[in-house]
């Protein structure tokens, strides 16, 4: 396989694994208000990913760095383009990593109210973003040759964009909640395994709406129809995503939560693979467009970082999977950290 | 409104603000290593508490540094896509080693830490600092090669209208990152230290916790006193390469108008930069620059009106920067030296004591100064001699960064005042009075 189009994947892959990991991060983030009735609740709720939430952040330095090592141009454009969005992500990402390390730090009532709706809004908001952004990205957006971009922040909230705002963000609060299933105990366990249940039934039209508006919004079907062995990213994500159901009902969350990691993966996959080989479309002039081949790096770095990607990311993929290990099982309330 | 330099400002802002929180992850995790791996081989509880509080303190500062690190990554695309586009190649790839065979190991083990004591055995958890440090200074180790390609670009070509990759090994080796990397990483362990006696000094002027915050101090002061000599030493040599490779920062950080040989140093004077001269100069002591740039009391060196007006550095800040830093550089040396000699009889020193509780800013302004110097006489370059920082910014509205610069100073003005206030009020409160593993 050529070295662009091994990148190409990669690429995706690693925006498709943070979305995965830190995902039900953001999840149990946005759903932190509503199940977290006491303090306990929420204590358990940050106790929850507390041990693994840093880790899984690193996943978005790494896409966003190996965007920048692979596709400078790509990082270039995209990030310039992308300014207001990006950095509202960004501020949010800084309030939600601070919001977990300081609301135990003070035992008043008024310093964990603050630091609970940080939590909130520092999880939510990266949630409904990155649905938004992926999705203007799969659909075009406004920028010409010279990297200039010919729109503002409100035009990426059209119908197409909000609609994947609304799937990621349901997707991770999905995932979040089968966390908690895995996780948790007694009253806030059993409402967690609820909300997922009634997340998934939000998930699902979501999930056909957005599937059917693709058809409409993008080109990303083109792909399909030319390569048609892609349906099995579409065959296999919507397989993913009944399972879930399935297993919820069957009580077998750890399961379930591997579905809906699996549904995210691929519904991740679902557009890289209809966008391949651009990975940073224009959609006022198609000639702009930036693809593995005309916004790659030079053929040295693709393959030394090629290198470095093979030694390092299974060994970070191995003690990420020792530290899940380390902390599997239910949480109890004399380990609460946070 | 100039995006270019409201770009810069907010680049300043955000790289100075990070980096008043990155030093102390680096330092105080090479001390907590230290204690930590001490409880492990002896068993003495005072050493478990002392990990516990030094740990403490540590996790605030690793929280405000990681999240302020992260929209560093991105601000080279929001805000300077022309430099990403040109240099990416080589620039990327090396931000992208930093994640992966870095930033990974850190951000991993400390939640590992954080939430690990009774799930490993005291060996496993104090390795576990060991990789935490391991990760944070090998961060600062790749950054540092991605900041040496901007001060001296080595292992590359210019070709498809773009500086590509043509020698990786050139890149590792090269000079100027490894002599910035062997001067700014002790240099965040004088730091540590720094904060470490400072904090302990308190205490032990209250007559608190007097054995813990004794032993503390001593610990901290051989990685001070070892740190602030390796600093002022690789600060040498790293001058004296400045001197060859980027002469107009060399002439920037002395104020040094007027190429000669035996070349004096002045110690302070008022550059005027529109002039091109000194309004005044005192102490001016001949040959001393010549000395320190070349090892050469004779060598010549060149003075800025050799440059033309576009390619000069701002000199004030540039000079007032290094100057503050070498002062500062060499009172830790002092300070360290004065603690050596009363290691035993730190109780009777209160005067000593009280120095060192005011001293614990001192390094950070060192530190901040020297990064000023390193940054700011680099200008009017973004990579030295290749590209210029005025062709560098992304093509982004002025309006837009400035909203941006309004929010990085208002959110991080408010991360640096809480993040202060905890930090303070966790030091004051001590350690907590026994080792009890169910309520940390």
């Amino acid at each position: 396989m050529e070295l662009q189009t091994t990148w190409f994947i990669l690429w995706g892959l690693l925006w498709a694994i943070f979305f995965m990991t830190d995902g039900f991060d953001f999840g149990i983030g946005t759903l932190y208000p509503f199940l977290g009735k006491s303090d306990t609740d929420r204590r358990m709720m940050m106790n929850s990913i507390g041990p693994l939430w840093d880790g899984n952040e690193v996943w978005l330095i790494t896409a966003g760095g190996v965007t920048f090592a692979a596709f400078p141009k790509v990082y270039a454009v995209m990030f310039s383009t992308l300014y207001a969005p990006l950095l509202i992500i960004l501020f949010a990402l800084i309030l939600r990593g601070v919001a977990f390390e300081f609301r135990g730090q003070i035992h008043s009532t008024g310093w964990k109210r603050i630091w609970d709706a940080g939590i909130f809004i520092g999880s939510a908001t990266p949630a409904l973003l990155f649905g938004v952004v992926f999705a203007n990205i799969f659909r075009g957006i406004p920028f010409d040759s010279n990297g200039l971009y010919h729109g503002n922040l409100l035009m990426l909230l059209n119908p197409y964009g909000a609609l994947g705002g609304a799937l990621f963000m349901t997707l991770f609060m999905l995932h979040g909640a089968n966390w908690l299933a895995i996780k948790t105990t007694g009253d806030l366990h059993d409402r967690s395994v609820a909300t997922a249940g009634k997340l998934w039934l939000l998930t699902v039209p979501l999930a056909i709406l957005f599937l059917g508006a693709s058809f409409f919004a993008t080109s990303l079907y083109d792909n399909y129809f030319r390569y048609p062995a892609l349906f099995l990213v579409i065959l296999v994500t919507v397989v993913a995503l009944l399972a879930v159901r399935y297993f919820i009902v069957e009580q077998s969350f750890f399961k379930a939560w591997f579905a809906s990691a699996v549904t995210i993966v691929g519904a991740t996959f679902f557009g890289i693979a209809g966008l391949f080989p651009t990975l940073y479309p224009s959609i006022v002039d198609p000639g702009a467009s930036l693809t593995a081949f005309n916004a790659s790096s030079s053929p040295l770095t693709l393959k030394i970082m090629l290198l470095v990607v093979a030694v390092f990311l299974p060994l970070v993929i191995a003690y990420q999977t020792w530290a899940y290990n380390m902390f599997k099982g239910k949480l109890t309330e004399h380990e609460l950290e946070y | 409104m100039d995006p270019v330099f409201l770009s810069r400002l907010q680049f300043a802002a955000a790289t100075m603000f990070h980096f008043l929180f990155v030093p102390l992850t680096l330092g105080l995790s090479a001390i907590l290593v230290y204690m930590e791996t001490k409880y492990a081989r002896t068993g003495d509880e005072t050493y478990l508490r002392m990990t516990k509080f030094w740990g403490k303190l540590f996790l605030i500062n690793f929280a405000v540094g990681v999240v302020t690190g992260i929209t560093l990554e991105f601000q080279f695309g929001t805000n300077w896509s022309r430099y990403s586009e040109y240099v990416g190649d080589i620039f990327g790839s090396l931000l992208a080693i930093e994640a992966t065979a870095a930033f990974f190991l850190e951000s991993t083990f400390i939640g590992i830490w954080v939430f690990g004591w009774k799930r490993l055995s005291a060996k496993a958890h104090a390795g576990v600092m060991w990789l935490i440090a391991i990760g944070g200074n090998l961060s600062a180790v790749w950054i540092l090669m991605a900041n040496g390609f901007m001060q001296h670009p080595v292992g590359y070509t210019i070709r498809n209208g773009r500086a590509e990759m043509t020698d990786f090994t050139a890149l590792m080796l090269n000079k100027f990152a490894l002599l910035q990397i062997i001067h700014v990483v002790p240099s965040a362990v004088v730091l540590g230290a720094f904060f470490v006696m400072g904090v302990s000094a308190y205490h032990l002027l209250k007559n608190q916790h007097v054995d813990l915050f004794t032993r503390s101090f001593k610990i901290a002061l051989v990685f001070g006193l070892v740190s602030s000599l390796t600093v002022a030493f690789t600060g040498d040599l790293h001058a004296v390469h400045v001197a060859e490779v980027q002469p107009a920062k060399l002439a920037a950080m002395e104020a040094h108008w007027e190429t000669q040989s035996r070349a004096p140093i002045v110690l302070f004077a008022l550059p005027d930069e529109e002039a091109g001269k000194n309004t005044w100069e005192l102490g001016s002591i001949p040959g001393i620059l010549s000395f320190l740039g070349f090892h050469d009391f004779n060598a010549e060196v060149k003075g800025l009106s050799d440059f033309p007006k576009d390619e000069r550095p701002p000199v004030l800040i540039t000079f007032l920067g290094f100057r503050t830093m070498v002062g500062l550089g060499t009172l830790f040396i002092l300070l360290t030296l004065v603690g050596f000699m009363r290691r035993n009889r730190l109780m009777e020193s209160p005067g000593y004591l009280k120095i060192m509780l005011w001293a614990i800013p001192l390094p950070y302004i060192a530190i901040e100064m020297g990064w000023v110097v390193a940054e700011v006489g680099r200008q009017p370059w973004i990579v030295y001699g290749l590209m210029r920082t005025s062709e560098a910014a992304s093509p982004v509205a002025g309006y837009q960064v400035m909203v941006s610069l309004i929010a990085f100073i208002l959110v991080y003005g408010l991360l640096g005042a809480v993040g202060f206030y905890l930090m303070t009020k966790k030091a004051i409160e001590g350690p907590e009075p026994t080792t009890e593993l169910e309520t940390v």
